[in-house]
């Protein structure tokens, strides 16, 4: 019997496994959801925004490990999207972004909502389809799913037009699927493993790195092996936060610009740098040349590109990071390594802060990580308040760290919470935000209402932009400029006007009861808290200086 | 330096304009770039010229292997390979030039393949120095207007390149 190319995409859909989509209809994508009407499988979860969608299914992606789907229309629903998946090409994330489109007798005529969304997401998606055949779907569905979810993870874009939508088809799911030109690399060369432990063996301040990678690879007991097997301590990106737990001895924390102290000397003075997973970003490196200059570095990546790229690399490995770590683990020996645990026990783990005054963010962070002992999932927005949660906040749990790294997306934060909750509903779900970038999808309080979910919004209200006004006082001489808000809305009223409790706090003293009665709730909760603009993130690594020169560290 | 490459690209809309976006983007320079079809319908065939140290090259590769459409990415190697490339000039031919153009073009082995009033269409095949050296030699009688195919290029000998199905990376 034939059906349309529409219930097919759905049919396709459920034979991947999704039971969860995020999206906002309209006119071109008219025939999908009318489709998705009649599906007992998969649920529908209306944003306020098509950005939304899109931040909420990379919140659900990171989270669940799983593929995470959104949908929007043609034109500006599909631009709408953009955003979220550059987010999510920039971090990695698998998710299959279905887009309607304009009849494919029309397209190129500029006709009413009509958009070249494949044209425009080229470079930061992983791969795109423009769909031209209705029997194709079935194929496309399946190969996005393989494409986002294999080797590097990343978004794929499928775009349909309106008339394919509608076109009849005989429905046949493929079997296997053949990419000639995408053979993502498993196993790791033998003969680079056989260096790498030799290296190591060799090393005597020898550091691991650890990226998101492996959070995404789910490598996190491959990485707990080869750390206990050796003794070697650990170090993460902003993206690896969580994957090895931050109450283990040897953990650093994060390194980079605003990263721990420990980890950026460490890094600066090792002999062996074991990157797995890691891009070297600006941000972790600074100073390019400045960055582990007596160490060799032996690079595991998946993705061949990200080897070289950005710093020279001795030891090249390709490969899965679960498989190559466990090989590596499996040939090493524990190391006598006290002489370097003796040098980095000195040096400060933490950045400081004064706890005078007002209420400061970092001790909120620091209030809110003992009370949940770790054991939340955390979201944040973009900004100061994020770094210092990246600081302050605890993280034991891999994937428990759910935060826009890469493209440092302002808005990410609440709708990836709304992702985050759906993909594991049994844990507390916080997000940290500024006002400045709350203020960017706090629509999404809605989609929190209407699904029921319980989200805690941690709310740091310093009338402004902190992040930029802390690179003004750096860079611009503290000529501040469009950073302080002259307006601003009554936000405990605004989520109350949502039906969200809320509360705000002033007081260091009303600090431990007010968190105490968010975390008790059983629902959503706001909890806004005021806090002084002036305060800077620090440690931090200025522009062009290498990561072992902190100010405030 | 130049480096010529040889990508084997699956025949599918909007390849070319992905590989191209690629080298924009990503900040490298193309000297030239040919494409058409092989053997294989359904696979084409690109042939680039891109400007750039070895850290620039490498770059290339990698970034062009990531494409799903790109299939295999291959270095020719200069010394070992043939490498043609076709203009088309059409030079002023004032009556009294014509003969000393057309001794030219036969020295090149170069084809008229259209005579006018004033002017005529050269066709010429060859590597970048023959095409610039007989550029230099008419410039003087006025070219009117000049295209290139950019360079296309193929490794002498038994050797290949060639999708291989089996091929494990
Ligand atoms: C969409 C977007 N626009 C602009 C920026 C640049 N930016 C980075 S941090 C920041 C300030 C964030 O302010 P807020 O959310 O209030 O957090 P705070 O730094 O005050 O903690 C801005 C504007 C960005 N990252 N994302």
């Amino acid at each position: 019997m034939k059906i349309t190319a529409a219930e097919a995409l759905i049919k396709a859909l459920e034979a991947e496994g999704v039971d969860l989509i995020f999206g906002y209809p309209g006119g071109a994508i008219l025939p999908v959801y009318d489709s998705l009407y009649n599906s007992k499988k998969i649920k529908h979860v209306l944003t306020r925004s098509e950005q939304a969608a899109a931040h909420a299914a990379s919140g659900f992606a990171r989270v669940s490990g799983k593929v995470g789907v959104c949908m929007a229309t043609s034109g500006p629903g599909a631009t709408n999207l953009v955003t979220g998946i550059a987010t999510a090409y920039m971090d990695s994330v698998p998710i299959v972004a279905i887009t309607g489109q304009v009849p494919t007798g029309v397209i190129g005529r500029d006709v009413f909502q009509e958009v070249d969304i494949t044209g425009a997401t080229a470079p930061f998606t992983k791969h795109n389809y423009l769909v031209k055949r209705a029997e194709d779907i079935p194929r496309i569905v399946k190969e996005a799913f393989y494409i986002a979810s294999t080797g590097r993870p990343g978004p794929v874009l499928i775009d349909l037009p309106k008339d394919v939508a509608e076109t009849r088809i005989e429905f046949k799911m493929p079997g296997k699927i053949n990419l000639r030109g995408y053979k993502p690399k498993v196993q790791g060369h033998p003969l680079q493993i056989e260096r790498a432990v030799e290296e190591i063996k060799r090393a005597q301040r020898p550091v691991i790195i650890a990226g998101g990678g492996v959070n995404s690879a789910k490598a996190e007991k491959e990485l707990m092996e080869l750390v206990e097997k050796t003794g070697i301590p650990v170090a993460t990106s902003l993206m690896g936060i969580g994957c090895f737990p931050q109450n283990h001895p040897l953990s650093l924390g994060m390194a980079g610009m605003h990263g721990s102290p420990r980890a950026n000397i460490a890094i600066t003075e090792a002999d062996l740098i074991i990157a797995a997973g890691v891009r070297f970003s600006d941000r972790m490196t600074g100073k390019v040349s400045g960055f582990a200059p007596k160490a060799k570095i032996l690079h595991i990546d998946i993705d061949p590109a990200e080897i070289g790229k950005n710093v020279r690399v001795d030891i090249p490995i390709v490969g899965d990071l679960r498989v190559v770590l466990s090989e590596i683990s499996k040939n090493s020996t524990k190391k006598d390594l006290y002489e370097w645990y003796d040098f980095i026990e000195k040096i400060s783990k933490k950045g400081v802060y004064e706890k005078k005054g007002m209420l400061c963010p970092q001790e909120i962070i620091e209030v809110i990580s003992q009370k949940t002992k770790g054991e939340a999932i955390i979201t944040t927005e973009v900004g100061s308040h994020q770094m210092w949660v990246a600081q302050f906040y605890e993280f034991i749990h891999p994937r428990s760290f759910i935060t826009s790294g890469g493209l440092g997306t302002m808005g990410y934060g609440l709708p990836a919470a709304i992702g985050a909750k759906f993909a594991n509903p049994g844990k507390t779900v916080i997000n940290f935000a500024g006002d400045g970038s709350f203020q960017m999808n706090l629509a999404e309080m809605a989609t929190i209402v209407e699904n029921n979910l319980a989200v805690k919004m941690v709310l740091f209200n310093n009338g402004g932009l902190g992040l930029v006004r802390q690179l003004q006082e750096f860079y611009c001489d503290g000529r501040y400029h469009q950073v302080n808000f002259k307006f601003t809305p009554d936000f405990v009223k605004l989520a109350e006007s949502y039906g969200i409790k809320a509360e705000r706090i002033e007081s260091r003293k009303e600090l431990p009861q007010a968190v105490d009665r968010m975390l008790s709730e059983e629902g959503s909760f706001l909890l806004e808290c005021m806090v002084d603009i002036r305060e800077n993130v620090y440690p931090m690594v200025l522009n062009g200086s290498p990561i072992n020169k902190m100010i405030g560290g | 330096m130049k480096t010529i490459l040889s990508v084997l690209v699956e025949n599918h809309p909007g390849v070319l304009s992905r590989v191209a976006g690629l080298f924009s983007r990503r900040g490298f320079n193309i000297d030239s770039l040919a494409v058409g079809t092989t053997e294989n319908p359904e696979i084409s065939r690109m042939t680039i010229v891109v400007e750039g140290d070895e850290y620039i090259v490498e770059q290339v590769k990698k970034q062009l292997n990531k494409l799903v459409d790109v299939i295999k990415v291959s270095k020719i190697s200069s010394d070992d390979s043939v490498s043609r490339e076709l203009v088309l000039i059409k030079v002023d031919a004032e009556p009294k030039n014509r003969s000393e153009i057309i001794q030219i073009a036969e020295i090149f082995r170069a084809n008229i393949v259209d005579v006018s009033r004033r002017s005529m269409i050269i066709e010429l095949t060859g590597d970048k120095d023959k095409i610039n050296a007989f550029e230099e030699l008419v410039r003087p009688f006025g070219i009117k207007e000049l295209v290139r195919t950019g360079l296309i290029a193929m490794n002498r000998g038994p050797k290949t390149i060639k999708v291989d199905e089996e091929e494990k990376d």
